[in-house]
């Protein structure tokens, strides 16, 4: 057995990881696929380690298991038509897919969208940003061995689908917003009821805090694992809470507002070392957390200056938006989601490309993921919180 | 113990019934094959119980409801499960050991098993009254390291061969503090007899061996249980089975009884390690009164101790059982290295510290 001082040494490897890996490893290496099937890949995300004995020397990561050709499905279908494969992006925050499409089609054919529509799509979006988190924070306790917060987390997101079913009758692929506004205005009942769940989640966050991040154990296993300096961050288009949590303050909500954002008060959380170095794994979670409470916020925030009126322009059934093209970028849960679209003037986009965050996120993985353990690596993995349809599109 | 009941029923048979005649061999492995059967079936009943016990507490932590569809509350639920795995093919490998792979959980099991053996369950009650009774139990238990790294060598499979090297080299380090802890109730009770050590804590909750030397005593207690919790794989030291690092550990690649006994062994290790940490700290079957209380009420017959005991016993093993479920839905687990830097950082050296002042208090 290699001694645990070794041991140490090799999980706090993050720059010059290969070289001090030579004074690590000592035995024979071999390859390991980790997934597709395996419990702790968010999906079908195969990884092939290469490992002597429990540390790793290197990752490949094999992708391309959920590819559905949606960029290509986008040049047969209309503008219209395509709103429902947009929730098929990443299907825990359909509804930022949805916005961040619309963004760009708006911006695209000049529409002016009515205030109110503009409210309802951030209330939207930051439920479901508070959704997406809850999910991953109960999954980051199931790969830390923790099984009860998927549980909890699972249980407050139910309000939230509670809350989109009463709106658009859906629960996880919604198609509720459409071009120029959304589908349907919000039922009765429904403001009250974002209130309430407000309250109620804002404590019980606490109680999450409390029952696992700031758990000596759960510290004692995010702390110092897969840190990402925020250089090596930025070379790989990395965005989103992984970029903020190694301290780089850069949320587009704020750095380039959209929608009316610039009307809500709100902060970026960053990570600041609190339980280790800048951009560790345990920053990467904890700027999740307290992005929950920043949306609350916001959703107060909405709820309070929702504004009375149309919810959706006049946009033809026919949707000719004139040659050119553009690019618009939002802040999705996960990072930076950009829609690219080039238009020949015709019903349907003559090219949309999709940016997304997942895939520049795990391109990051590997060249932290050096030199570490196994079980470090399933952790610094998991704080990226990947999702697979986003990354094969 | 169990020799004595036996030999009285055969002087009993002899008295009575003088057609019998048969050969004491005989008669001795016909009855040990009787009580072995008894042991047995208890055992797997407790798995089985345990394991819907632990579903209700998990369902109960979780604000959910857990089973409760099979017979009342859901208490059938293990003979069905049971069933399952019986009816379930038994699925070996193409790349597996397959001598090894068909032997590791019968290894394992024995090694639980056996602890059964010395596990006095109440006055008078009880298979075995071995003079070395605890070193048999740290021996044979040894036993269940085995069968894990069998399995996990022999599966053919690099996951289970991590999660089987992972768990000898928990389990190896977790038995010295527990050597530790052992070593210390020997030195006190100045025996290895099981029977003996509980009468020595005979009167009341005072006379507890958990409160003879305070706070030494207690530290010691506390470190058996966590060691015990490590060398039952329970979170948080679960990581020999750490579902979401080596998928399932090292029975990986087992699929219906030989799973299903790699799940008895698990849940009978976890009632020997509180059975054994109430008998060495908490009296065993000891009354927490200064006398028994059905004794008490209708007089002092030695039906009512045995039964009364084996209540006592019941109540503080399973308390630890509950604890050890409690902890497992509540906590993430530790890292292997972690784990090993706590056995051998901490728990050791507290252990040998406390064992010490144990020791100089003793001669004082």
């Amino acid at each position: 057995m290699i001694d645990s001082l070794k041991l140490d040494q090799a999980t706090t490897i993050v720059k010059g990881a290969a070289e001090r890996l030579e004074e690590v490893v000592i035995g024979e290496e071999m390859l390991i696929n980790m997934g597709p099937q395996h419990p702790s890949t968010h999906g079908v995300l195969n990884k092939v380690l290469k490992t002597d004995g429990e540390i790793i020397s290197e990752v490949f990561p094999q992708i391309g298991y959920l590819h559905r050709g949606l960029e290509k499905m986008a040049e047969k279908l209309n503008y219209h038509q395509f709103m429902p494969y947009t929730d098929r992006i990443d299907y825990l925050s359909a509804m930022n897919c949805n916005f961040a499409y619309c963004l760009a089609v708006e911006k695209l054919g000049a529409i002016e969208v009515p205030k109110r529509a503009e409210y309802i799509r951030v209330i939207m979006a930051e439920l479901n940003r508070i959704a997406t988190h809850l999910v991953f924070m109960g999954t980051m306790g199931l790969e830390t061995g923790a099984w009860t917060p998927i549980v909890y987390g699972f249980r407050e997101r139910e309000e939230i689908l509670d809350l989109f079913e009463m709106t658009c009758g859906q629960r996880l692929t919604y198609n509720y917003m459409r071009i120029g506004g959304v589908s349907d205005d919000l039922p009765g009942g429904f403001v009250d009821k974002a209130r309430r769940f407000c309250d109620a989640l804002e404590k019980k966050l606490v109680e999450y805090n409390n029952l696992l991040s700031y758990n000596q154990i759960f510290i004692d296993r995010m702390a110092n694992i897969g840190v990402l300096p925020a250089d090596l961050a930025i070379d790989y288009g990395v965005t989103g809470p992984p970029l903020r949590g190694s301290g780089v303050k850069w949320d587009l909500r704020k750095n380039e507002p959209y929608s009316v954002y610039p009307e809500l008060e709100f902060d970026i959380p960053t990570g600041k070392g609190e339980q280790g170095r800048v951009g560790d794994a345990w920053d990467r979670y904890m700027v999740r957390m307290h992005e929950m409470e920043q949306s609350i916020r916001i959703v107060r925030q909405a709820l309070d200056k929702l504004p009375p009126g149309d919810i959706r322009a006049k946009v033809g059934r026919v949707f000719k938006p004139a040659a050119g093209e553009v690019y618009v970028r939002s802040e999705n849960p996960r990072g930076e989601l950009g829609f690219y679209i080039v238009s020949d003037g015709s019903a349907n986009p003559y090219r949309l490309k999709i940016r997304t965050a997942s895939f520049n996120n795990l391109s990051a993985v590997p060249p932290i993921s050096k030199g570490t353990m196994i079980s470090d690596f399933v952790l610094s993995l998991g704080s990226f919180d990947i999702v697979l349809p986003e990354v094969d599109r | 113990m169990l020799k004595e009941y036996i030999d009285a029923i055969k002087l009993f048979a002899e008295q009575n019934l003088p057609v019998i005649n048969v050969p004491v061999e005989l008669w001795y492995t016909v009855w040990l094959f009787i009580f072995g059967g008894v042991v047995l079936g208890g055992m797997m009943m407790f798995a089985g119980l345990a394991a819907y016990a632990e579903r209700r507490v998990a369902g109960f932590l979780q604000s959910r409801l857990g089973p409760n569809r099979v017979g009342p509350q859901g208490l059938l639920q293990f003979m069905a499960d049971g069933i399952k795995l019986v009816l379930k093919e038994d699925l070996i490998p193409a790349a597996a050991d397959k001598m090894l792979f068909k032997i590791a959980p019968y290894v394992l099991f024995i090694g639980t098993l056996g602890v059964f053996a010395a596990l006095p369950f109440s006055k008078y009650v009880g298979i075995t009254n071995l003079n070395l009774g605890l070193l048999y139990i740290l021996a044979i238990s040894s036993l269940v390291v085995i069968g894990i790294i069998m399995a996990g060598w022999s599966s053919g499979n690099k996951w289970s061969l991590l999660g089987g090297m992972r768990s000898a080299a928990q389990i190896i380090s977790y038995e010295i503090p527990i050597g530790i802890c052992f070593l210390t109730i020997i030195m006190i009770a100045g025996t290895m007899n099981m029977n003996d050590i509980i009468r020595l804590q005979e009167g009341s909750v005072i006379n507890w061996f958990v409160f003879r030397y305070p706070p030494f005593t207690m530290i010691i207690f506390l470190i058996y249980f966590i060691a015990s919790m490590a060398e039952v794989n329970r979170t948080p030291f679960d990581i020999p089975e750490a579902e979401s690092e080596i998928v399932g550990g090292y029975h990986t690649e087992y699929s219906g009884m030989r799973f299903a006994f790699f799940y008895m062994g698990e849940y009978g290790n976890m009632f020997a390690v509180s059975a054994i940490a109430s008998i060495l700290f908490l009296g065993g079957w000891q009354s927490p009164l200064p006398f028994f209380i059905l004794n008490e009420l209708f007089g002092d017959y030695a039906v009512l101790t045995a039964i009364e005991g084996f209540g006592w016993f019941l109540a503080k093993a399973l308390s630890f059982v509950f604890l050890m479920m409690w902890l497992r839905w509540t906590l993430p687990r530790y890292r292997v290295d972690q784990l090993m830097a706590l056995c051998w950082k901490v728990l050791l050296p507290i252990s040998l510290a406390c064992m010490l002042v144990v020791g100089v208090w003793m001669a004082l």
